[in-house]
């Protein structure tokens, strides 16, 4: 029969109450704490911890919703290959409502462009193999944590000798940005929520930097209510400490070396490279790209496609939001013009978009 | 909404949906009836209220654990009936067949319809066949609508909730849409959950034989939960407070969720339903609900206020607070 909530649950609401209480005692100074990954928004909305936090401490979203990030320009790209002949593009369903510059792939759909929606980049080559006399495309977005199950998929398609798999590749990694952020000095941060899944994959020392080179205190957090409460109590005992380091709370799922498989299939199938980050401009050494073994596969120099401007939309202010400079509800489009039904920019869209938590969980601002 | 195209997310259930209806449907039919959005329309014939509804089948796959696409359709025509307190007297089915699909399977179907129009004490009296294209309609496609007879002094509507009333389920959310996203076999996942679709409307019977007042009733399908509580809330003027502690929901269909970046609160459920009691006959009729086999899961999980009308305020289980806002466009497995 059902298990309710409240018999699992009472133990971990004793926890979480126990652990506000000490976060309430804790803040005598004010601490602004930037979540970085938009599941970790959305997770604390959910929990209505934002509703908890004492006077004070500052939740502020960060960059890391890997839909919101990937330019404009990117988006036309798989727009355009989303009406090209004999090309079906495959794509997270995400990605489907992200306005372009001129539409989104929802709507080209609407109007008969080749757009399948696939859950994991496995189903795109699958697809490829079932229509042998058609281009699959699989646009690629994400962080560390799906990047290693793009690059199984590429060699996947290799092993397969599939002549039609092509990948369009918006990969992104989190170190990157964090450093570009804290070296820009526009936001002040107190202390960082890291990453869960991303950490499961990289581990904990790509973020040293953070600790080490600008002080700041770093918690890789788990996205129970209780795990988020007990990441910002680290964070604040070790501001009292007067330490500045990288922990991990989220011990069940993170070690500090990472996933060693996951990291060298991405290696093998991936290089680094410069990329363009929606919000943030270009950021060195922040991309992913195909590396010369697969690189016949790169959707890019296949098929000739043009860069657009990208321009943002007028009056969009994604950018400000996704550095943390604004809160959503301070975008003057935030519930006017920008709505998940009627979105401007991709923070709207994506379920780990900043502006679409806020929207869906705390108010019309 | 003029020079816009139809997408999949206008058939969420959620805003865009609703937006659909208000701004195109409901401008051209324009009638008081229709206007209340209500799971079926009242319409007076002579003294006696009638209960009329149509709703259109095509999920897929057409089969999973619990149900199938035709038990699916009965069941939805006899609940949409039993919201407005509704007896249903008799149900029409339309079928929408494929070229090429087998009559085995289509006998199969017909057969879950008549299971589960005998559970809900209905026949099926009347309906129509069209065969279409291989390719089109996606193997089937089966239209149901239904009358049924609202008894005098009961007056069951979205209008009708009242600050003070209490928010009452009648078990676990959202068991129907976890198993059918299972049963898709889109993700490589496996597990024990089994669509809860079945006919409410001797729930519902016992419910009225308390002789409790009921208010409001509506069966959370598509939009889950959280979809209904709003609609409900906004065609009432009236807030609510909803305890997330006391949301009944099974722990395989959170695992699920939590697997796939879902909230549960936006899952479909069959085979449920929500009602709006007065606080003064609520544990009579929670009492009663508990006592029927399709309300042993019932439980109180929230109440309705006078303050922030329109909007639902969901208390989290650590003691927060957020809003359940109606469910915007399609939900989307998680990619980070």
């Amino acid at each position: 029969m059902t298990s309710t909530w409240g018999s699992l649950m009472s133990r971990q609401v004793d926890i979480a109450q126990r652990l506000i209480k000490g976060i309430a005692e804790a803040a005598t100074t004010p601490m602004r704490i930037m979540e970085v990954c938009g599941t970790h928004t959305v997770a604390i909305f959910r929990a209505g911890i934002r509703s908890l936090m004492p006077q004070g401490v500052e939740l502020i979203s960060g960059p890391g919703c890997p839909v919101c990030v990937t330019p404009i320009a990117e988006i036309d790209q798989a727009i355009i290959l989303s009406g090209r002949e004999g090309v079906i593009l495959a794509t997270f369903g995400d990605l489907m409502r992200v306005p372009g510059t001129k539409s989104s792939l929802q709507q080209e759909k609407g109007r008969g462009c080749a757009v399948q929606v696939v859950l994991s980049p496995l189903e795109a080559v699958k697809l490829a193999e079932a229509n042998p006399e058609r281009a699959v495309v699989f646009h690629a977005v994400g962080f560390e944590t799906t990047a290693p199950a793009i690059a199984a998929a590429v060699k996947e398609a290799k092993r397969r000798r599939l002549a039609n798999f092509y990948l369009l590749s918006s990969l992104r990694l989190i170190p990157p940005p964090l450093r570009a952020l804290l070296a820009s000095k526009e936001v002040k941060i107190d202390g960082l929520i890291l990453p869960g899944h991303v950490s499961v994959i990289i581990g904990s020392r790509p973020y040293r930097f953070i600790a080490e080179e600008f002080g700041i205190p770093g918690v890789i957090t788990g996205f129970e209510p209780v795990d988020i409460l007990e990441g910002i109590s680290m964070l604040f005992r070790q501001k009292k400490e007067g330490r500045a380091a990288i922990e991990i709370q989220y011990r069940r799922a993170v070690k500090e070396e990472g996933n060693s498989r996951a990291c060298a299939l991405m290696a093998e199938v991936f290089e680094v490279c410069d990329a363009y980050w929606r919000g943030l401009g270009e950021i060195p050494d922040s991309g992913l790209r195909l590396r010369d073994g697969f690189s016949h596969m790169d959707a890019k120099d296949v098929f000739n496609l043009p860069l657009s401007d990208g321009v943002e939309p007028q009056g969009c202010r994604c950018g400000e939001v996704l550095q943390g400079r604004i809160a959503p509800t301070d975008c003057p489009m935030f519930g006017t013009r920008c709505k998940p039904e009627a979105p401007l920019g991709a923070c709207m869209v994506s379920s780990e978009g900043s502006c679409a938590a806020y929207y869906r969980y705390g108010g019309r601002g | 909404m003029k020079g816009e195209r139809i997408t999949l997310a206008h058939g969420a259930g959620g805003r865009l949906t609703q937006e659909l209806i208000r701004g195109v449907f409901i401008p051209t039919f324009a009638n008081e009836a229709l206007r209340r959005m209500d799971d079926s329309a009242v319409i007076c014939a002579e003294g006696t209220r009638l209960a009329l509804t149509t709703d259109a089948y095509v999920v897929r796959p057409l089969r999973f654990p619990g149900g199938d696409i035709g038990r699916l359709a009965i069941c939805g025509t006899i609940n949409d009936l039993a919201m407005v307190g509704g007896r249903p007297l008799g149900v029409s089915a339309s079928f929408i067949i494929e070229e090429g699909f087998p009559v085995q399977e289509l006998e199969r179907f017909l057969s879950s319809m008549k299971e589960a129009a005998q559970e809900g004490g209905v026949e099926v009296v009347t309906g129509d066949t069209k065969v279409v294209e291989l390719g089109s309609a996606d193997g089937l496609y089966i239209t149901t609508a239904g009358v049924g007879i609202v008894p005098p002094g009961v007056h069951i509507s979205s209008v009708a909730a009242r600050p003070g009333d209490l928010v009452i389920v009648s078990g676990p959310m959202g068991d129907h849409e976890a198993a059918v996203l299972l049963a898709r076999g889109e993700f490589p996942l496996q597990g024990a959950i089994a669509s809860d679709c079945a006919p409410l409307n001797s729930l519902v019977e016992a419910m009225l034989a308390t002789g409790s007042t009921i208010r409001t009733l509506r069966d959370p399908t598509r939009g889950g939960l959280a979809t209904s509580l709003w609609e409900i809330a906004q065609a009432s003027r009236v807030g609510l407070i909803i305890d997330e502690a006391m949301v009944p929901i099974r722990r395989e269909v959170k695992a699920l969720c939590d697997l796939l970046g879902f909230d549960p609160f936006y899952m479909a459920s069959e085979g449920r339903l929500v009602a709006f009691v007065p606080q003064a006959d609520a544990y009579k009729v929670l009492e009663a609900m508990q006592g029927h086999p399709l309300g042993s899961g019932a439980a109180v999980i929230g109440r309705v206020v006078a303050e922030h009308p329109g909007e639902v305020l969901l208390r989290t289980a650590i003691g927060g607070h957020r809003l359940l806002e109606p469910l915007s466009g399609e939900q989307m497995p998680r990619i980070c």
